[in-house]
């Protein structure tokens, strides 16, 4: 048992700091940007007439379709599309590599749960500090963020910590799209050392191990988070 | 000077202020009473546009503006720098210290630099007796501290009319004497207010003016002597309310 585990660990490890952790932090980042985007835009009452209201009105409805289509199609349909797809309508720009498309559908995926959340965030919180802050003159652009959004954020890291561990999991389905992160490696292992049982709660455990270090983080930004809501011990 | 001329809200199911016409002067305290759902709330709220009425006028010292026709952005900020809120919770932003609170508005609304603003908002809390929370944040202190804070926050913008809100319903009476000595200093210093209260005794003791209002309507305009002392017979209804003892056959 510990022979199999000093032979077969070390290679899957390497695999997951190559392609696994990168994979997931960069994701990450670009769905966190892409969600704020989204839900920020999304939570927005413009004012505008006329022109500019139906502007409005496209766009929304545009961040609409996007939230819609991600959120209820399977992400390896979205990874098979993107990849495999979008190539033979002449678009491979979008995804010139593997790691590209699978940058692409995980951000994209991944920001439309997340916005979501954001967005749902945004409206917890009461429409009385909205007014307090109007009362003292301050414009909707101030309001919203200086006092809606800073209160918003601490509500929606709880929610944005699970989107990433799920996130971190996900990226063994980058495997189709000929990545050689954890999960695909395994599978290559088992077909030739015959051991499919040990050989997947091995990566397994791994998987486990990274998403429990990488949540590590998720602890202290709560905690400095929390500081306006919480005494600090 | 605050003058409204004809002003009417609507809602869906209800007529909250009937063709409302009053003069607020300035250095004066005037009290608004009346039972629950009478307006005084829709009142207050028109007077720094959290409201806006249906029709009407409203002049702000020299400038008239038509309550009919949507008012512009620049128009609603001036007319809120002119009128400070205090709400009944205090509506502290739970995300800034007492200090950042303080500041807010003064930094980015008056443009004023960092270090005027601190100064000035230490001044205003150590007049509502706060100063030592400064770095405190809003969870950390009690109702009736923030709802101190609150005061001082509004007062940090120096509006000309500061408007208040049944600011110590939310209260126990111990607290709410804290709440009530810091606006009976403001009285004192010839602070123009606007409040509305259901506190009898602070109303006798600090209204330079009573209005009492009853179905969107002012019943009654005139010094708290006459109020309280020649009621008529529904502010003697009103003001009788809480007479437990009496018998009533």
């Amino acid at each position: 048992m510990f022979e199999f585990i000093a032979t077969y660990a070390p290679q899957l490890i390497v695999a997951g700091i190559k392609y696994t952790i990168p994979l997931s932090l960069v994701s990450f980042v670009v769905a966190v940007v892409i969600a704020a985007t989204v839900a920020v835009l999304r939570s927005y009452v413009p004012h505008a007439t006329g022109l500019g209201k139906l502007g409005w009105q496209i766009l929304k409805l545009i961040l609409w379709f996007y939230v819609w289509i991600f959120r209820s199609t399977p992400m390896l349909v979205q990874l098979f599309v993107v990849f495999y797809g979008l190539p033979k309508l002449g678009i491979s720009w979008l995804s010139p590599s593997g790691w590209i498309a699978a940058v692409w559908v995980l951000s994209l995926n991944t920001g439309a749960y997340a916005s979501e959340a954001i967005r749902a965030s945004i409206s917890s919180i009461p429409d009385t500090q909205r007014e307090a802050a109007a009362a003292l003159g301050m414009t909707d652009r101030q309001i919203f963020m200086r006092i809606i959004l800073p209160q918003a954020t601490r509500i929606s890291i709880p929610t944005l910590a699970n989107s990433f561990i799920s996130l971190v999991k996900d990226t063994s389905l980058a495997s189709v799209v000929t990545i050689v992160e954890m999960f695909y490696l395994s599978q290559q292992l088992a077909a030739v050392n015959f051991e499919p049982l040990k050989m997947y709660l091995l990566v397994a455990v791994i998987y486990a191990l990274f998403v429990t270090i990488l949540s590590i983080p998720q602890r202290y930004i709560q905690r400095w988070a929390d500081r306006f809501v919480k005494d600090q011990r | 000077m605050l003058k409204l001329e004809h002003i009417d809200k609507n809602y869906a199911e209800h007529h909250a202020l009937k063709d409302i016409n009053v003069t607020f002067n300035p250095q004066e305290t005037t009290v608004i009473v009346g039972p629950s759902g009478s307006g005084k709330s829709t009142l207050l709220r028109s007077l720094n546009l959290l409201e806006h009425p249906d029709s009407g006028k409203y002049t702000i010292d020299d400038r008239t503006i038509d309550l009919s026709e949507p008012v512009t952005t620049d128009t609603l900020l001036w007319v809120r720098r002119k009128t400070g809120m205090v709400f009944q919770q205090p509506r502290m932003f739970d995300h800034l210290t007492i200090m950042g609170n303080m500041i807010e508005a003064p930094v980015h609304v008056l443009k004023q630099s960092k270090s005027d603003a601190t100064k000035h908002a230490h001044e205003l809390l150590s007049a509502v007796g706060l100063d030592d929370m400064a770095n405190r944040y809003p969870y950390q202190l009690s109702g009736g501290q923030t709802q101190r804070v609150a005061i001082a926050r509004a007062m940090a913008m120096a509006p000309d009319y500061l408007l208040l809100d049944e600011p110590t319903s939310a209260l126990d009476p111990e607290l709410e004497a804290q709440v009530l000595r810091v606006l009976n200093n403001l009285a004192q210093e010839n602070q123009s207010m606007i409040i509305v209260t259901h506190n009898m005794d602070f109303a006798r003791h600090a209204a330079d003016r009573m209005l009492f209002l009853e179905d969107g309507e002012i019943d009654f305009d005139g010094t708290p002597d006459e109020f309280f002392n020649k009621p008529t017979a529904r502010i003697h209804r009103f003001l009788n309310a809480f007479k437990f003892d009496q018998d009533e056959h």
